[in-house]
C-alpha cells in the first residue's frame, strides 16, 4: 500500500513569533499553536486521536496534551526524534497512522524557548544522538553543531568551488522573504556584504550563515485524506513522504562522503511515491539551520547535481519569481526557528494560496524537508487536491 | 565566582578506555575486530563487518591526510575561549578511519585536501591527554 495521498494536512497554527515568550512555557506556546492548527482544520480539540511529538527534548509529552485538550480517546502517541528531521519526520508518522486507521487527526506540536531557554551548545550535549561526538569530539574543541558541519562546507568549497557569496544568497534571499512574512523576528534588510561582513563562527560560516535560538510553536493536524475533504480550507494531500538516515549518523568525521546528507537517500523514494521529478516543484520549504545545509539539499533533492549547488543559488534563484522560490516564510535564518515545524505550515500555507505577500503564483505542488542531528534526513511532497 | 571554566572531559566507556588509556600513554589506539580485522572508530561494542564483539587495540602508525577543517571563532564554552581561534582538521588516517584535533604549528591557509599531516599527543593543560595535528615535512 503506498501511502500517497492518503493522508492531509488539515491544520495549521503557529504563535506570534516576533518577541520572546515573556515567560510562557513551552507547554503554554505548544498549546496555543495546537489550539489554533485545531481551529484551522475546523475540529473541536476532543477528534484529536493521535499526537506525535517531533522532538525528544522539547520536555512536554502527549498526556500534557490529553490533559490540556480534553482528549477523551488518544490511540497513538509517539515521538520522532530527529532533531531538526523530525517536524517531518512526525508528518510521515502520522500520514502512517491514518493511512493504517490507527487514527483520523493527528496533532504536531513544536515548541520551545530557545532564545530565552538554554543555548544550543549546552543543549545538544544532553541529547543521547550527540553522545558519540560528545565523547570523542568535544574534548579536542567541536562542540556545536556549527562546528560538526562546518566541515562539510569547508570540503564542499575546497571540492567544488563553492563560495560564501553563494552562501549569502542564501541569506539574503531569506531575509527578503521574512519581511514580507509579517510573523518574523528578524525584519531589517541584508545585503551580501552584510552577510560578508558579519563574524565568523565556524569558518567558512559566518553568523548570517546560521539560523535563529527561538521562542515559539508551531503545530499542523494531519487527517486521513477521505474525511479531510469536509475540511474548511483547501486541502493539502501528503503524496510522497521519506526518511533517510546518512552513513555515520553519530559522527560526520567518520561519513565516507562528507557532502552527502541522509536526505539523498529519502529524496528518490519521496518523488517516486509522489510519482513526480524536482522540476515539477513549484515552491520548496528547505531545513536551513545554517545556509550551507540549504545547498547541499537543493543536491542531495536532485534540483542540480552535486557540487552544483553554488551556481545554482546565484541570482536570486531561490526568491520569488526565481527558478526554484525557497522558504518563502524566512525560514530558521530569519523568521524563527520552530525547528521546521514552521516549514510544513508554510508549505501547507502555500499551497491553499494563503501566503499573501510571498504567495508563489498558483503554487500546487510542493516540498518540505527536514534536516536533524547529525545528518538525518526527511521529506514530504504535497500537493493542492 | 573566581573558578576557571573546565575543558569538556571525555567519560570513557567500556569500550572506550582503552583508547583514553592509550592517549595517557602517548599513543593513539585504534579498535581491531578480532575477527576480521577490520579497523574501526569511534570505539564501539560490535564490529558491523562481521558482527564479532571480540576486540582488539592496535596503535595507530601517525600518519594522516587533510579531509577538511573548521576555524573555531565563537566562544562555545568558555574554558576554550581563550584558545580562539583555533583550527580543527578533520583527518584521514591510512587505518581506514578519521579523527578531529587541532592543528598546531600552522594555520588554515596552509591546509589543502589531501595534504599529508603527522599526528601527535599533548595534554590539554587540565591533565587530558589528546591528539593533535600538525602538517608533514613542513
Ligand atoms: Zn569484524
Amino acid at each position: 500500500m503506498s501511502l500517497s495521498g492518503q493522508a492531509a494536512v488539515t491544520g495549521i497554527g503557529e504563535t506570534d513569533y516576533r518577541r520572546d515568550a515573556g515567560g510562557r512555557s513551552v507547554l503554554r506556546l505548544q498549546l496555543e499553536a495546537s489550539l489554533a492548527a485545531i481551529a484551522d482544520a475546523g475540529l473541536a480539540p476532543r477528534e484529536i486521536d493521535g499526537i506525535v511529538l517531533p522532538m525528544g527534548t522539547g520536555g512536554t509529552v502527549a498526556e500534557d496534551f490529553v490533559t490540556n485538550l480534553g482528549i477523551p480517546d488518544l490511540r497513538l502517541s509517539t515521538t520522532t526524534p530527529l532533531g531538526g528531521a523530525g517536524a517531518v519526520a512526525a508528518v510521515q508518522c502520522a500520514v502512517a497512522a491514518v493511512a493504517a486507521g490507527l487514527c483520523r487527526h493527528v496533532l504536531l506540536p513544536l515548541g520551545r524557548t530557545g532564545r530565552t531557554g538554554s543555548r544550543i551548545g549546552a543543549r545538544i550535549h544532553q541529547m543521547p544522538q550527540f553522545r558519540t561526538v560528545g565523547e570523542f569530539e568535544a574534548p579536542v574543541g567541536a562542540l556545536a553543531p556549527a562546528q560538526y558541519y562546518a566541515p562539510m562546507a569547508r570540503r564542499h568549497m575546497e571540492l567544488y568551488g563553492t563560495t560564501s557569496r553563494q552562501l549569502a544568497e542564501i541569506a539574503v534571499t531569506t531575509r527578503r522573504h521574512a519581511i514580507l512574512n509579517g510573523n518574523a523576528s528578524m525584519t531589517g534588510p541584508m545585503t551580501i556584504e552584510d552577510h560578508q561582513a558579519s563574524r565568523l563562527i565556524a569558518d567558512p560560516l559566518r553568523l548570517l550563515d546560521c539560523s535563529l535560538e527561538s521562542d515559539g510553536a508551531a503545530a499542523v493536524v494531519v487527517s486521513a485524506a477521505e474525511i479531510a475533504r469536509d475540511a474548511p480550507r483547501p486541502r493539502v494531500l501528503v503524496t510522497g513522504v521519506a526518511e533517510g538516515h546518512p552513513d555515520s549518523p553519530s559522527a560526520i568525521t567518520q561519513r565516507p562522503d562528507l557532502t552527502r546528507l541522509g536526505l539523498a537517500k529519502a529524496a528518490p523514494r519521496a518523488f517516486a511515491m509522489a510519482g513526480v521529478t524536482p522540476a515539477d516543484i513549484q515552491v520548496a520549504e528547505i531545513y536551513d539551520c545554517f545556509t550551507y545545509i540549504v545547498l547541499c539539499q537543493i543536491e542531495d533533492l536532485g534540483f542540480c547535481a552535486k557540487g552544483e549547488g553554488g551556481a545554482f543559488v546565484e541570482g536570486g534563484a531561490l526568491g520569488l519569481g526565481g527558478r526554484l522560490p525557497v522558504n518563502t516564510h524566512g525560514g530558521l535564518l530569519s523568521q524563527s526557528h520552530m525547528a521546521g515545524m514552521n516549514h510544513v505550515v508554510e508549505l501547507v500555507r502555500q499551497l491553499r494560496g494563503e501566503a499573501g505577500a510571498a504567495q508563489v503564483e498558483g503554487a500546487s505542488l510542493g516540498l518540505v524537508t527536514g534536516y536533524g542531528d547529525l545528518g538525518d534526513g526527511t521529506v514530504a511532497i504535497m500537493a493542492r487536491g | 565566582m573566581t573558578e576557571m571554566p573546565r575543558k569538556p572531559l571525555p567519560e570513557p566507556s567500556g569500550e572506550s578506555r582503552p583508547y583514553w588509556e592509550g592517549l595517557a600513554a602517548g599513543r593513539l589506539m585504534l579498535q581491531r575486530c578480532a575477527a576480521c580485522g577490520r579497523i574501526r572508530h569511534y570505539p564501539r561494542p560490535l564490529c558491523d563487518a562481521c558482527h564479532s564483539f571480540e576486540t582488539g587495540w592496535v596503535a595507530a602508525s601517525g600518519e594522516a591526510s587533510v579531509q577538511s577543517w573548521t576555524v573555531a571563532h565563537h566562544p562555545y564554552h568558555p574554558a576554550f575561549r581563550g584558545e580562539l581561534p583555533y583550527t580543527l582538521v578533520t583527518a584521514d588516517l591510512p587505518e581506514g578511519v578519521r579523527l578531529v584535533a587541532q592543528l598546531r604549528d600552522a594555520g588554515p591557509e596552509a591546509l589543502r585536501l589531501g595534504a599529508p599531516l603527522r599526528i601527535g599527543i599533548e595534554e590539554n593543560g587540565e591533565g587530558q591527554a589528546l591528539p593533535v595535528l600538525r602538517l608533514a615535512g613542513g
